[in-house]
């Protein structure tokens, strides 16, 4: 089976997931961030690599954070941003997906930001685009979020260094989480020897130990001599149905106090993708605290959503 | 009208015959093999050298989307897929719009499908009225209408009174059920097998255990009613295990698995192949050798297509949004040749599950070649490789898992009452 993401070269053609992409290629798209990160650093905070390009934002599941920080990406590299709240427009009047894609290609996009709702939605799309366009994933249903799994891995190497002796704990929802699905990927592929999942059973999906993960019940033993803390967004929704009697026993169990951070090696790192729900993951004193990196994260994002757009356009 | 059909192999799969030998065929009755049939005068004398005669195939699961859903298939394109398939007898399930629960519905559909002259049709009668699961369709009246079971299609029972009642009332007429078994709410919303590949895709899944739970419920309810059980589209391989125990136990229990599970996994799915969404979900690897060794040791009687025509539009969706089901009539017979040369099994004890088997399962006196049976029949080149391209199906059905495969068998005769309703260009 061909590589979706890929072109016959083996270049990125499509950013759809981070499974299945060589370490080479994480790689580049990492150091290529790192010389980004200079840019929205300078006081003029713009390079033309993709002058006269069009992306498309087209977002069929709300999101105001991720929509943003690809605009931001976008405009940096001198493209034209459109934003599009489909939401809200054709998919309600019952046009299909692919209708509503054939209709944007004509406007002449060059790159399509999609997030949806269900799995699998921007391969659908890759597969139905014309060569020349190229398909970024901004999340679909539980399946992936590789930009945000990218730039998590971005702030791990930038404050760890190598990945190779890294012990990295992800705690909370990772049954309903595409941020959990991406990092573990990236982090395989990376060579993080040792990634850790912590929830309570009704919060991992069956067989998680096939995605190469060790799982921990116990978020105390869980966390244990760990590097990196990633805390999941847990949905007030989960509490409706049978997966969790109440916010304040998950806190107690799986939310990150100081208490439990200790427990980590002391100069370990947490990390959360946002946005937080403080005091039901994570506590605030952890959140603000001096171990936490969650807001440079959100500036790595932007980054690293530059040399995702700027490669694929390039291949 | 007399035919002879001269020099093929013939296989018998109910006697086990296989063997070069001739078929006469007077009206619409096989009347003689062999040496008997020498004598005889023909009218039409069709050459079968080098090619296989085997019984039509009866396949217990055909959706032919009338009435109701003729943008996805009609009958006329349907019974030209199915003979073009070899399939001379065909059970649709009621899960039409609407849904077959009164004999006028049954009447005018076999009525229709009998003016086509092409496949033979056996509607099976719906469970209960709407498929609601509430109250309980006529079943005698839908009896005399020429229903032979009674059934919920996929549409789950899910009130286990309602389940024991209507397996009360059709036990007392001696009329079987058809059930598949899962558990409404374990399902619920699932699209796929619950285990590695849904995990890494991030799609719904829907367990093993759904499966058991409901057959455990549907075997202790034969136990108690004593009516006959055919459990449709096994999946796993607790499944097989428990219908294996439930046959030693000598319950009245059949079965049998759709022809996509027989060979393919969740492994398929890819990169979220919606051809690959199907009802029940394509299970683990294991699941998958436990459904052929099923099929091997006697356990699982039938392989059917579980033929759904779905429109192309309805395939382009995200995975979870796809419409379910593939096109099967066609690749029905390919593909058991496939799994018999697979399974190293001989064809006559392969085509059994297609023909002889299916037909006992049905309670219909075709699916076999011995003077007196009707004269139902698919003259084949089991050699004759072939590549599925959509366009060259005859269903209006070109949603299949199984485009660009390489498969070998095809049909070049089909008979059906003696009649000659379907013969291929080559040859």
């Amino acid at each position: 089976m061909n590589n979706p993401q890929l072109n016959a070269a083996g270049e990125l053609q499509h950013l759809l997931s981070i499974e299945g992409l060589p370490r080479a290629i994480l790689t580049q798209i990492l150091d290529t961030a790192h010389s980004f990160v200079g840019v929205t650093e300078r006081e003029v905070k713009k390079v033309p690599l993709l002058r006269g390009k069009s992306v498309f934002n087209l977002f069929f599941e709300p999101s105001t954070r991720t929509r943003t920080t690809f605009e931001i990406a976008a405009k940096r590299l001198s493209a034209d941003v459109i934003n599009l709240n489909i939401a809200a427009s054709s998919q309600t009047k019952g046009e299909s997906l692919l209708d509503t894609v054939a209709n944007l290609s004509a406007m002449q996009a060059d790159i399509f930001i999609v997030r949806h709702a269900a799995s699998g939605a921007p391969y659908l799309i890759a597969r139905n685009v014309k060569p020349h366009e190229h398909v970024v994933n901004a999340g679909d249903g539980r399946h992936a979020h590789p930009t945000q799994g990218l730039l998590d891995l971005y702030t791990i190497r930038h404050y760890k260094k190598d990945f190779t002796q890294l012990t990295v704990a992800i705690v909370g929802d990772i049954l309903h989480s595409r941020v959990a699905r991406s990092l573990i990927h990236g982090l395989t592929t990376l060579g993080a020897p040792e990634v850790r999942v912590i929830a309570p059973e009704t919060l991992l999906p069956t067989g998680v130990e096939s995605l190469g993960v060790k799982v921990f019940h116990d978020m105390k033993k869980g966390l244990a001599g760990a590097d990196v803390i990633v805390m999941l967004r847990l949905q007030s929704e989960r509490m409706r149905g049978a997966l969790l009697p109440s916010a304040q026993e998950f806190n107690k169990n799986y939310g990150l106090s100081a208490d439990k951070l200790s427990l980590a090696k002391p100069d370990a790192i947490v990390m959360h993708p946002g946005p937080m729900n403080r005091g039901v993951e994570i506590d605030s004193a952890v959140a603000d605290g001096p171990h936490s990196v969650i807001l440079p994260q959100v500036t790595f994002g932007i980054a690293v959503r530059m040399a995702v757009m700027s490669i694929i356009a390039g291949n | 009208m007399k035919t002879l059909i001269k020099g093929g192999r013939v296989i018998d799969p109910a006697s086990g015959r296989d063997s070069i030998g001739d078929v006469f065929i007077d009206g619409e009755r096989i009347a003689a093999l062999d040496g008997a049939a020498q004598g005889a005068k023909a009218d039409k004398v069709i050459d079968a050298t080098g090619l296989i005669v085997s019984p039509g195939l009866v396949d217990l699961c055909a959706r032919l989307r009338e009435p109701g859903f003729e943008y996805k298939a009609t009958l006329e394109s349907e019974m030209h897929a199915a003979v073009a398939g070899g399939v001379t007898s065909l059970a649709c399930p009621p899960d039409t719009d609407p849904p077959l629960d009164e004999p006028g519905l049954v009447d005018m559909l076999r009525r229709r499908a009998k003016a086509l002259t092409q496949a033979r049709l056996y509607p099976i009668g719906a469970l209960t009225v709407k498929l609601a699961g509430e109250r309980l369709t006529e079943m005698a009246e839908l009896s005399e209408s020429g229903c032979l079971a009674f059934t919920q299609a996929n549409v789950p029972l899910d009130d286990t009174q309602v389940l024991w009642r209507a397996l009360q009332y059709a036990g007392t007429f001696g009329f079987p059920v058809w059930l598949r078994a899962e558990d409404l709410s374990l399902a619920r919303d699932g699209v796929a097998h619950d285990g590695e590949v849904a995990t890494r895709l991030g799609l719904q899944g829907i367990p093993a255990f759904a499966e058991t739970i409901a057959l455990a419920k549907l075997l202790h309810l034969v136990r108690a009613t004593g009516t006959r059980l055919h459990v449709c589209r096994i999946s796993t391989a607790g499944a097989v295990a428990m219908i294996r125990a439930a046959k030693a136990e000598k319950l009245p229990v059949t079965c049998d698995v759709g022809i996509h599970h027989v060979h393919l996994s969740e492994m398929d799915l890819g990169y979220f192949d919606s051809h690959c969404h199907l009802v029940p979900p394509l299970r683990s690897l294991r699941d998958r050798d436990a459904l052929r060794a099923g099929l091997v040791d006697g356990t699982i009687d039938v392989i059917c297509s579980d033929h759904t025509p779905v429109d192309e539009d309805a395939k382009q969706m995200p995975f979870a949004e796809s419409e379910v089901g593939a096109t099967g009539l066609e690749l029905l017979l390919p593909l058991t040749l496939k799994w018999a040369v697979e399974a190293k099994l001989p064809l006559a004890r392969a085509l059994a599950k297609v023909t002889s088997d299916a037909a006992r399962v049905l309670g219909v006196k075709s699916g076999r070649i011995e003077p007196g049976a009707p004269a139902d029949l698919a003259i084949i080149d089991a050699d004759a490789p072939f590549r599925v391209v959509p366009e060259a199906l005859n269903s209006q059905g070109k949603n299949t898992p199984f485009i660009g495969y390489e498969l070998a068998g095809r049909v070049r005769y089909t008979l059906v009452d003696g009649n000659v309703v379907y013969a291929s260009a080559q040859k």
